[in-house]
């Protein structure tokens, strides 16, 4: 019974029952202003457009947990858009690999991050910035350039705004898809204890015989897929892909994978706690925009809200001492 | 080791930022239709001179370890407040100036005290500030517009002593009036020791609290006054994330090709004012090559990301595999 009980509060994580609590009563809040807030129909549309969100934190929370970051999100985002759309204007007989390919693209990305950060051993924020600006001019040469297709195909669009099974929304079935898996990598794989291994001591983990390069690589190129994913599904719910269409997802994501409890630095943090703060960063913009906040306050209050949830439980150890 | 040689080695990132900043720069002037005139000069001042600040503000955190992500955004605010407070009699403009740069070392402090007192991430810290920093500033100027002092402009964009770009001037008395000293000082030495090894500096009894603080706030100061040298040459203010977001992405880059760590304890804001001066020498020498339009932004992110992988040459010096680990 004991160890029972010992399992069950172990499985509980801190950062995210605190941030589900703190998204109820920004809920409970909005309620106040309008009972919408707490509506069925709301909170499924919510989860809706927390998925985007969702795949993209994701991503970038396996490449936190080695202590690296991904700042060629935004641009991978983009690829992932346009790159599954051109494909399926060249050649219209293979519109069903669109998503495939606008993945493979974005996972390519992310392969050329691994190799920069894990063989030339070059910090991650600067490397990564470099492929950004590179994906950048990749894809402004490529609408300029080429007059590419930016319509989304039907599939991405069934994808991204439709709904299939019991009214959930597709997009919602797709987070949920990856949020598993991506569970099962850290907790039931050797690769996931690898990641946190890394993020822990690269050096000992090294020492301990696991082929880090290896790992590196495979993460920042599942977050370049993800991010491309990403980018397809908001292509597919805008019915087109458009230039700088993942601008606004970079701070976001992190912010939600820190708010999830996720050390910046590595080595620690669960899946759940990046389920908890992209929904709390959803609903937070949601109800913000709702109340018809004008844009400054909203920038305000967002990086506010950031600062205080993390001085409330994020903070690190007393510095050296 | 001859003591030249020594000193060589020790200033390496800003000896091989200003031989490639050089060589870009001849070759910019070699095939510019006008050559070198103090109209180039003052052009190419005027623009270089405000990622050299912006550059500078980043390199005083990066010394300790840290990375500051709002400078970009300190930097839009300080030219949306330029565009509203530096105007009317010579007092009210140093006023405005003053109120401007306090703005901006208000920023910087605030940033500072949440790392240090809120034993914050840096990078999550400043990531937070700049979206609060760039509210305000939208919400000072939710459309472009505002001015400032002609007098103050034309004077600030201007030539002094004949062809000398003012600009130039200020950021020569911006290395000997802040950087110099600041480098000299304790709370600069212990910045360096930080980013070297904070637990020890801690040992050493270096005050780890007022070095962070310093640095930040400093941090702050100088992104706003490059803020205030932008709105003498727009005469306008506006609150743009886009602006913001390159300026800061772009202080990172140039600190890296200054030779600044970003791990920290190594570089020095010199080398980042000449990595800031490659980085807008590139955008230049697009421009006199005839680059199509189309092919800048991929030229421009190629040369980037080339530029920061020169940084792998290191691991040919490593000796034992397991330094590559850190």
């Amino acid at each position: 019974m004991q160890a029972l009980v010992r399992a069950f509060r172990r499985s509980i994580d801190p950062a995210a029952l605190i941030v589900f609590a703190c998204t109820g009563v920004l809920l409970a809040v909005g309620s106040v202003y309008s009972a919408n807030f707490l509506s069925a129909g709301y909170l499924l549309q919510q989860l809706q457009v927390a998925a985007f969100l969702g795949l993209i934190a994701s991503g970038a929370m396996l490449v936190i947990l080695l202590g690296h970051i991904d700042l060629s999100i935004p641009w991978v985002v983009t690829v992932g858009g346009m790159m599954s759309t051109a494909l399926a204007g060249w050649a219209p007989d293979w519109a069903w690999a669109a998503i495939p390919f606008g993945m493979l693209c974005g996972a390519a990305f992310g392969l050329v991050n691994g190799l920069g950060v894990a063989v030339l051993r070059l910090p991650s924020m600067i490397f990564t910035l470099g492929t950004n600006a590179v994906a950048q001019g990749l894809m402004v040469l490529h609408t300029g350039g080429f007059a590419p297709q930016d319509h989304a195909t039907p599939a991405m669009h069934g994808l991204a705004v439709g709904r299939s099974l019991l009214g959930i929304p597709n997009a919602l079935l797709v987070w949920i898809a990856v949020g598993a898996a991506m569970a099962f990598l850290l907790t039931r794989t050797t690769l996931g204890r690898y990641v946190y291994a890394i993020g822990n001591r690269e050096r000992a983990a090294y020492l301990s015989g696991v082929a880090t390069g290896r790992v590196i690589v495979a993460a920042f190129a599942i977050s370049g897929a993800l991010a491309a994913l990403a980018g397809i599904l908001l292509a597919g719910y805008s019915t087109k892909a458009y230039q700088a269409m993942g601008d606004a997802y970079l701070l976001p994501a992190i912010a939600a994978v820190v708010l999830g409890g996720t050390n910046i630095l590595g080595g620690r943090g669960r899946y759940a706690g990046t389920v908890a703060g992209v929904v709390l960063i959803t609903v937070l913009q949601s109800i913000l925009s709702v109340m018809q906040m004008p844009e400054a306050w909203r920038q305000v209050i967002y990086g506010a809200v950031i600062i205080v949830m993390l001085l409330v439980y994020g903070r690190g150890a007393r510095s050296a001492g | 080791m001859t003591d030249w040689r020594h000193h060589a080695r020790a200033n390496r990132g800003i000896l091989l930022s200003l031989a490639v900043f050089m060589a870009m720069f001849t070759l910019y002037v070699a095939n510019h239709s006008a050559g070198l005139t103090p109209g180039v000069l003052l052009t190419a001042a005027n623009k270089g001179v405000l990622l050299a600040l912006v550059a500078m503000a980043q390199t005083l955190p990066a010394i300790t370890a840290g990375l500051d992500l709002s400078v970009g955004m300190v930097f839009v605010l300080a030219n949306c407040l330029a565009a509203s407070l530096v105007q009317g009699t010579p007092l009210q403009v140093t006023l405005g100036i003053v109120a401007v740069l306090a703005a901006g070392l208000g920023c910087g402090l605030i940033n500072g005290a949440i790392i240090v007192y809120g034993r914050l991430q840096p990078i999550i810290t400043t990531l937070a500030t700049g979206a609060v920093y760039y509210g305000i500033a939208l919400a000072l100027r939710p459309t472009p517009g505002g001015s400032i002092s002609e007098g103050f402009a034309d004077a600030m964009t201007g030539q002094v002593a004949g062809p000398v770009p003012t600009m130039l001037v200020v950021l020569l008395g911006v290395v000997a009036v802040v950087w110099l000293p600041y480098r000299r000082s304790v709370v600069g030495r212990a910045a360096y020791a930080i980013g070297s090894n904070e637990t020890a500096a801690y040992l050493s009894g270096l005050d780890i609290r007022r070095a962070k603080l310093t640095a930040y706030a400093l941090s702050g100061l100088l992104a706003s006054l490059a803020g205030l040298l932008l709105t003498c040459l727009t005469w306008s203010g506006e609150a743009s994330a886009p602006i913001g977001g390159t300026y800061t992405l772009n202080s990172i880059a140039a600190v890296v090709i200054g030779g600044v760590s970003l791990f920290g304890g190594v570089g020095s804001a010199i080398g980042a004012v000449f990595g800031a001066f490659v980085l807008r020498t590139i955008e230049d020498l697009l421009f006199v090559f005839d680059l199509p339009p189309l092919w800048q932004p991929l030229f421009q992110g190629a040369v980037l990301l080339v530029a920061v992988s020169l940084g792998a040459l290191r691991l040919l010096k490593l000796r034992n595999r397991l330094d590559v680990y850190g």
